[in-house]
């Protein structure tokens, strides 16, 4: 029944409206910041005019929009709080580096390494939301967004005692415990607290802007199918979901799990374009700061998390040269950007300037409701 | 409406792209001209949880640049430029890449060791010398020509402390408890219990704990009792380690208590009633109150200019900068030098027959794979200071 009211809802007066008009406007910003970004950049450092500290974080940046993105599958489109998407960026990321790892011993063809780790990465960050997805997301109210703290948590605890090494065959041996059986402590791939360290650093910006593109791919197309739309009516009124008969658990689910999935390929980049990776770094901070990404560009708008995911990373270091007061000055403009983008009556002093400088194509309308529809207040 | 908010955000954005790359550009400094101090750079958490090392190292070594170039004007000049990392390797690569940008000759290491070995990855790539002060994670320098530590590898320190138990507490029943979510403590129970086993002893207790509870302790401590321990290794840092002092004496357990370089501080931890640290011993390479007149210049110097008792790790910045500055004499380079001209020069000082001596170290000397070698001193804490050990 349900899936006859949206394919028909797809099929009829909608399909223009939503896939001609919304989508496509949203896809074509999207890609167009990514591939625009991505080729302005290239040109530039070709150019020498941007130094190491900006092309390190190539990498970086194109992960953390990745990250936005995927995230902001579950808390804009399905309209649940997530607060533990640095555990399944964890889970990606040591998995992703083991499998390099083993296939670096047989394989010198980097492309095929990165590719088939970042799959498994993938897999098993799902694997791991499959799990906790599976008994909680049928639960209503914050219940996700506790247990997702605590995956999070617990994850970063596991890795803390998780031994990984080959032995003098090669082969791949594991303890939850210092001394790994038949393995030479020189040998281990990950150890613990230490975290993987000797790690072939693989990530290049290209394979970063081919993840982006990937995640928005994926993220845009299951919002703008049969699926998403039946995930976000129930984000909406979920008991009217119910009553056409959606199965809640099985779309909160499958929203939960691809961006899980996109979390560990993303997290598994990341490792590879680090020699060394700590557990430490997944922890609740980090989880944090890619909700920030997406709040900050408005839950649920794909291209606003990617615009704010690479001005947050790279805004730290353009403080630098406030030496001691850096943090500060980031948390200030942390929190003029929050009051400025939400705040009705800034926003419309601001649209009142704007309008000044550029009177051409002053649309009538009521200044200051700003997004309208989009400005969907968190999740829950 | 919609469409203005959507290009007001296009120009804020490209207002702060402008932003961006005019404070990129204006970094590149030119390596031309006669005068141009070389640049000694640091990255370290000047912010956060474990600020109070990076901010050591910082301090430290802008003392021994400023003393280097008051006394010798017509010598080569120093720069030095400490740039936050926040202890996070991620954040250590950008730090690093923003000292490449200003010109960094030569990398004075990172401060914590996550950071530093993600930083010298990169400063291996780059081909700049690198002197770790306080890095001690053998990863760090393992695989890299160009990267040295100036403190004990956390293994060398195990393996120290290890031999010096097997020496000198022969009879001891010695009991372990270390934090294994700290790659520091972890590292260096590894090789403390390799190297104790191999001695044909057995540890009769061994007992873990992590960052998330380090204020309850009674688990271990009464483990280590029913084990008989009379003899307790710690090789963790001294905010846990003092609230196993307290919580042990509450229960009457008196074991001697033996730390490693991270215990130095305990002194000096407020609220902290010292007398239940008598008798603990420790291993260090660093102590503020020994008596040799290297050591007390330095204190008194640092005590000077930032009005605290330098730690440990302000002292390993402050020989790592005369041990840097002492090998580019030694091989005789100028300011005008390349990073990588400088870089294999002092490779070839360092895994040669280079000798530093400061205040960590009388004669410190390196081999091919970075690691320092000097003589760790133990200490016994008698009526609240540090005495060496009879």
């Amino acid at each position: 029944m349900a899936e006859r009211i949206l394919k028909n809802i797809s099929s009829r007066g909608l399909k223009n409206a939503v896939k001609g008009n919304e989508y496509r406007r949203e896809a074509s910003i999207s890609y167009g910041i990514l591939i625009g970004g991505y080729i302005l950049f290239q040109i530039l450092a070709a150019a020498g005019l941007i130094g190491h500290n900006l092309q390190g974080q190539f990498v970086p940046i194109c992960v953390y929009i990745s990250l936005a993105v995927s995230l902001n599958l579950v808390v804009g489109i399905s309209g649940e709080l997530s607060l533990g998407h640095a555990g399944f960026m964890a889970v990606g990321a040591f998995s992703g580096i083991l499998m390099s790892r083993i296939l670096g011993q047989s394989m010198s063809f980097e492309p095929a390494i990165i590719i088939i780790s970042m799959l498994f990465g993938a897999l098993i960050a799902s694997l791991a939301g499959f799990v906790i997805g599976i008994p909680i997301l049928g639960l209503r109210g914050d219940y996700l967004a506790i247990v997702t703290l605590a995956f999070g948590e617990i994850i970063r605890n596991f890795m803390n005692v998780l031994y990984f090494g080959f032995d003098g065959n090669g082969r791949l041996r594991f303890a939850f415990n210092h001394t790994i059986e038949g393995v030479e402590n020189n040998d281990r791939i990950i150890t613990g607290a230490i975290g993987a360290t000797g790690t072939k650093t693989m990530a290049t910006f290209t394979w970063g802007l081919l993840l982006c593109l990937f995640t928005v791919f994926i993220v845009l197309n299951l919002k703008n199918s049969k699926q998403g739309r039946a995930i976000m009516s129930i984000r909406d009124n979920r008991i009217a979901g119910e009553s056409i008969g959606l199965d809640v658990r099985k779309y909160k689910l499958m929203a939960f799990v691809v961006s899980a999935a996109l979390a560990g390929m993303a997290g598994c980049l990341f490792g590879l374009n680090y020699s060394t990776l700590v557990p430490v770094k997944f922890n609740f901070n980090t989880s944090v700061l890619i909700l920030v990404f997406v709040v900050l560009g408005g839950v649920g708008n794909i291209w606003g998390g990617i615009i704010a995911a690479a001005l947050l990373t790279v805004l730290p270091e353009t403080f630098r040269q406030f030496a001691d007061y850096r943090m500060l000055t980031y948390a200030i403009v942390l929190i003029l950007v929050m009051i400025c983008t939400y705040n009705p009556a800034i926003k419309a002093r601001i649209t009142g300037i704007w309008a000044k400088i550029n009177p051409v194509k002053k649309k009538s309308g009521s200044s200051g409701k700003g997004k309208g529809k989009k400005s969907r207040k968190g999740a829950a | 409406m919609k469409k203005n908010w959507t290009k007001f955000v296009v120009v804020a954005l490209s207002c702060m792209m402008a932003f961006m790359l005019a404070a990129c550009g204006g970094g590149g400094s030119s390596d031309a001209g006669e005068a141009s101090p070389v640049l000694l750079g640091n990255t370290g958490p000047l912010t956060g949880p474990a600020a109070i090392y990076g901010n050591a190292v910082k301090n430290g070594g802008q003392l021994a640049v400023d003393e280097i170039n008051a006394a010798n004007p017509d010598g080569i000049q120093l720069a030095w430029q400490a740039e936050d990392d926040e202890a996070d390797g991620e954040k250590a690569v950008n730090a690093y890449n923003k000292l490449m940008d200003d010109g960094m000759k030569v990398f004075i290491g990172s401060t914590t060791s996550g950071s530093c070995v993600a930083a010298s990855e990169k400063a291996f790539e780059d081909r700049v010398f690198e002197l770790t002060p306080s890095a001690s994670q053998v990863a760090v320098t393992e695989g890299k020509d160009n990267v040295f530590q100036l403190c004990f590898s956390d293994p060398n320190q195990g393996v120290a402390a290890a031999d010096w138990v097997v020496a000198n507490m022969a009879d001891a029943k010695v009991g372990v408890i270390y934090n294994n979510a700290s790659d520091y403590s972890a590292g260096i129970f590894d090789k403390f219990k390799a190297q104790y086993e191999a001695s044909g002893k057995q540890l009769v207790a061994v007992e873990a704990f992590s960052d998330d509870a380090n204020t309850d302790f009674q688990a271990q401590i009464n483990s280590m009792k029913n084990a008989g321990a009379d003899f307790v290794f710690l090789p963790i840092y001294y905010t846990p380690a003092s609230n196993i002092l307290i919580q042990a004496d509450k229960i009457g357990y008196a074991p001697t208590f033996f730390g490693v370089d991270g215990m130095d501080g305990i002194l000096t931890l407020e609220g902290f009633d010292t007398k239940l640290a008598e008798g603990v011993m420790l291993l260090t390479p660093f102590i503020a109150t020994a008596e040799d007149e290297a050591t007390q210049n330095f204190v008194a110097a640092y005590k000077d200019a930032y009005g605290e008792e330098p730690n440990q790790f302000a002292a390993d910045a402050y020989d790592c900068v005369y041990a840097v500055y002492g090998a580019m004499n030694a091989a005789g380079l100028d300011a005008s030098a390349s990073h990588e001209e400088i870089c294999e020069a002092l490779i070839a000082q360092f895994a040669g027959d280079y000798v530093a001596s400061g205040v960590t170290g009388a004669e410190m000397e390196w081999n091919e794979a970075g690691e320092v070698n000097k003589t760790p001193n133990a200490m016994v804490i008698e009526n609240g200071v540090y005495v060496p050990v009879k």
